[in-house]
């Protein structure tokens, strides 16, 4: 069986809990004599906190505390940013887990109600009077980087955070030489997440015994134990962190947030279970947003379409405050991948990182690279239109050709392997391309404005080296482990440090322990989420738990079945030099109706009656992986859209993705993560903005007034795929659960620009919504 | 001030004494010890509290539980006998059309409620009728064709 396994679209594990309401969520936890805790969020983006009175709300019913920012703040650190980037000038802002004296964005905690129910904690946030005086407040990164503009920091001038810079080339002489330089600001603008569970933290204090237990909406929960222990000062060895079962993260539940900890200081100060759970709109205004870069770029090229340059500056909008790993986002994990999938000779880009009065930024589904991509996809489109070249054959022009193992770009990464013009030929065929580009030609003529966007991409996952990790400054390793259990009756438990939350890997790391050692799939039981239980791991983001805890999990399989193979040898009377396996059968080579299963082998060596001399007891192993280099998936997509002229109303009318994510666990797994992804991208092109006023009130503070994609507005996505191995993990594994968004909101946007292209219009702003896409035809 | 309110959920009984403004999700939830129904938005936009009321969705989050006194509630729990799979969650498991599993006790309901009106849906009808429904995950493609295959079968 286990060469079939691999490669098989199974069921999943995960779902029979879930599709019967039998998952337990972090806010579905009730503990004996559990208190609520709500917090009190400020309503400005910009104040002076002047007075603060809790004593009306302290004799509310039910309320057993209130706490305010003078209560905790010598009880708890500042909450930390974890990703101290280098030869930035990085300038930390202390984020106090309850404001003292200062507010700096709509949704930062004032103070805390704990009560005996939820509605009580709630009811008495009404009566704490807080006095504010208001100051101005910034939310535009470009604005906020002016002399002038309000300062949200003491000794933080021009509210930069950061300023990094890559470079790579000659390239003031590639503009002098260029026969065309192509320009655009780009604005990529602020998403809010909306994983659809709200963040929430269950703590409970153990009192005497200085333990301390939480339950929390996480993606990492070792790295989530390594911060509180951290901020609360509780030992790490007397802090469990457990993720139960979480309801998707897309980045938004990397950090960990002032919220939690005032949570865990709660249940420490009143020796009680302790549970918060966000309101949507406290999810909307204090949980971490996504993107928010205003990026100015230039891309030289020679007529005949030759990429010779590319010059950028981006301001990158922070938030009030910098997030748990917000530096490296706009920085490592988009300057680094400039080059794309194309030969770039020339680079120069500066990024600004701006605190601005708005929610903190974090990772968000691609995190930096969909931001990269769209930058490329949208000039070389630009450049195309320019040469009245097509944008395919741009593209060809410019891309590295076909490599195994190992292509050096002028940012200095190593990308691993790809076939970047042989996966846009395949997309190209499959849409019959020749074909959409007449049927659009004869649509114009009658009147109907079709348009055909092309997005290629390169991503960086499968994060990472931990040496790397600590060069660009992230406070972190990032290998992963997994223990492969082996019980008596050839049950497998298998533990791992990564954290899925909706990714599926209960059931594809089954697979690959099935694959390995060749049990049966259902034989494999995948654990994860548990400080006490799983092994140490850096957590699930960045399209990394199958590339790096993947490969862990695949090399401890493969100690277990080197174990077994001795065992085997041992009661077969072989030497070990002559045995063979296959499908979870050990025997003497040429010899296989004499075999030794996984299950006799599992059998004796947990009674250890009969172990060869020198080989421990037990049937288990553990393995520590540390990549030599990052994953690089690739792909490219087309859309179809067709722009309505009367209404400005973009329809959807076709949809192609192929990504190259390396030989493929269970495709229909993969399937189902390229469809999310595009979608999340597609959101962030026609409908998604978190819109903030001038006075920093977060407008779209509802799921009422931030657009998500629905099942109507939307068509079928076509998956198809090319598999390039990649060199350096165990089975050739990539990681794709990002690769959708990276490359969809570029498609949409040069789909959109492409059908609007007769009718005059040269830039838009996402999202395009149907106004402004009737205001932009109507003004050109 | 409380009220007593008597409802019955997946055919148990419950006579509470409840403030008036308590919603039935939170009844469902905290009194009911049930907690397959989600709360997603608190603004009746992502339809993750959907339950049916005597036999027809509504969005939990935003009924009161005196408004459903007297009646009787079925939620995810009670959808199938226990130690079974009603269709629609066979389908949805079949299909992949679900990934984190927190839209989709909800996302259930409603296609239950789409079944229940147009039992033999085109795809474009099953995109409409789950347009109230917000999954962050699936893109929806998987979860059009786990209705569809649920409508196949139930239709057998």
């Amino acid at each position: 069986m286990s060469s079939r396994i691999f490669g098989s679209g199974i069921r999943r594990r995960e779902d029979p809990r879930l599709i019967t309401g039998g998952a337990t969520y972090t806010d579905d936890l009730t503990l004996p004599g559990m208190l609520y805790a709500a917090m009190l969020r400020s309503p400005h983006a910009h104040a002076r906190i002047t007075s603060i009175d809790t004593s009306a709300a302290k004799q509310a019913p039910g309320v057993v505390a209130v706490f305010t920012g003078a209560d905790v703040k010598d009880a708890l650190k500042p909450v930390p940013c974890a990703w101290l980037l280098p030869n930035s000038n990085l300038k930390i802002a202390a984020f106090p887990a309850i404001a003292v004296d200062t507010v700096r964005f709509v949704g930062d905690i004032v103070a805390v109600v704990v009560a005996e129910t939820r509605h009580q904690a709630y009811d008495a946030l009404e009566l704490i009077e807080v006095g504010y005086s208001p100051l101005p407040a910034v939310i535009d990164p470009v604005a906020a980087s002016r002399d002038g503009a309000p300062q949200l920091h003491p000794d933080i001038p021009r509210n930069e955070a950061f300023h990094w810079t890559v470079a790579g080339g000659d390239v003031d002489a590639a503009f002098a030489a260029a026969d065309v330089v192509v320009k655009e600001t780009i604005v990529q603008q602020r998403l809010i997440p909306t994983a659809l569970e709200t963040r929430a933290t269950l703590a409970t204090w153990g009192g005497a015994s200085g333990e301390l237990t939480v339950w929390n909406t996480t993606q990492n929960p070792h790295i989530a134990r390594f911060v509180m222990s951290a901020v609360t000062g509780v030992p790490e060895d007397k802090l469990r962190v457990i993720a139960p079962e979480v309801g998707g993260g897309f980045g938004s539940k990397i950090a960990v947030y002032p919220a939690d900890f005032v949570t865990l200081f709660c249940s420490m100060r009143i020796g009680k279970p302790v549970k918060w759970a966000e309101t949507r709109s406290e999810n909307y205004q204090a949980t971490t947003h996504g993107r928010d870069h205003v990026q100015q770029v230039e891309l030289a090229a020679k007529k005949d379409g030759t990429i010779l340059g590319l010059r950028a500056t981006i301001h990158a909008g922070m938030g009030a405050y910098l997030s748990t790993a917000a530096p490296g986002i706009p920085t490592i994990l988009h300057g680094l991948m400039l080059s794309a999938v194309y030969q770039l000779p020339a680079l120069k880009e500066d990024v600004h990182g701006i605190y601005t009065n708005a929610t903190p930024v974090e990772a968000y589904r691609g995190a930096g690279r969909p931001e990269a991509t769209f930058m490329l996809e949208r000039m070389v489109d630009k450049l195309a239109a320019t040469l009245k070249m097509d944008p395919a054959d741009v593209r060809f022009k410019n891309m590295i050709p076909r490599f195994e193992n190992g292509h050096t770009v002028i940012t200095g990464l190593s990308y691993d392997s790809g076939d970047y013009p042989g996966g846009l030929k395949k997309v190209l065929d499959h849409v019959k391309y020749a074909d959409l580009r007449r049927q659009q030609a004869e649509g114009r003529a009658q009147g109907r404005y079709l348009g055909i966007g092309l997005a290629t991409y390169v991503e960086i996952c499968g994060l990472g080296p931990s040496q790397v990790a600590g060069a660009i400054g992230f406070q972190g390793g990032l290998w992963e482990s997994a223990i492969v259990r082996v019980h008596p009756t050839g049950k497998v438990h298998v533990f791992i440090g990564a954290s899925p939350h909706g990714q599926g890997e209960e059931t594809t790391f089954a697979q690959l322990v099935a694959h390995e050692i060749g049990v049966e799939v259902n034989d494999v039981k995948v654990l994860h989420g548990d400080t006490e239980m799983s092994p140490m791991g850096w957590g699930t983001y960045g399209s990394r738990t199958t590339a790096v805890g993947g490969a862990a999990l695949i090399l401890a399989a493969r100690k277990v079945r080197d174990k077994a193979k001795v065992i085997a040898a041992h009661l077969l009377e072989a030497a070990v030099e002559d045995m063979d396996y296959a499908d979870g059968r050990f025997f003497v080579k040429g010899a296989p109706d004499k075999a030794k299963t996984i299950q006799d082998i599992a059998l004796m060596a947990n009674v250890a009656w009969n172990m060869p001399a020198g080989v421990e007891a037990g049937l288990e192993a553990s393995m520590f992986y540390d990549p030599p280099n990052f994953a690089y998936p690739f792909g490219s997509h087309v859309a179809v859209v067709e722009v309505d002229r009367e209404t400005g109303q973009i329809e959807l009318k076709r949809y192609v993705a192929l990504d190259d994510c390396g030989p493929q666990i269970n495709p229909v797994i993969v399937e189902g993560q390229v469809h999310g992804g595009v979608v999340q991208g597609i959101g962030q092109a026609l409908w998604e903005q978190a819109v903030y006023d001038e006075n920093g009130q977060l407008l779209t503070g509802t799921m009422l007034d931030y657009a998500l994609p629905r099942a109507d507005r939307l068509c079928d996505i076509e998956v198809i795929h090319t598999v390039t191995p990649s060199p350096h993990h165990p089975l050739g594994l990539k990681g794709v659960g990002e690769a959708g968004t990276i490359a969809s909101t570029a498609a949409i946007c040069n789909a959109v620009m492409d059908a609007l292209a007769p009718l005059g219009v040269e830039t838009l702003r996402m999202p395009f919504t149907p106004e402004r896409v009737w205001n932009a035809i109507n003004k050109a | 001030m409380t009220v007593p309110v008597s409802l019955t959920i997946n055919g148990r009984r419950y006579d509470r004494q409840i403030e008036p403004r308590l919603l039935l999700v939170h009844f469902i939830r905290e009194l009911g010890g049930l907690t397959g129904t989600k709360v997603g938005c608190d603004t009746s936009q992502c339809g993750a509290c959907t339950v049916l009321l005597d036999g027809v969705a509504v969005r939990s989050c935003t009924c009161l539980t005196v408004q459903a006194d007297g009646s009787s509630v079925t939620t995810i729990e009670g959808l199938a006998p226990a130690g079974s799979l009603h269709p629609l969650q066979e389908s949805f498991w079949n299909k992949h059309g679900l990934q984190c599993g927190f839209c989709t006790p909800g996302m259930i309901m409603a296609a239950h409620e789409l079944l229940r009106t147009n039992p033999k849906p085109t795809d474009v009808e099953i995109r409409h009728g789950l347009e109230g429904n917000v999954c962050r995950c699936t893109g929806y493609q998987n979860i059009v064709r786990a209705v569809r295959e649920a409508a196949e079968r139930m239709a057998r």
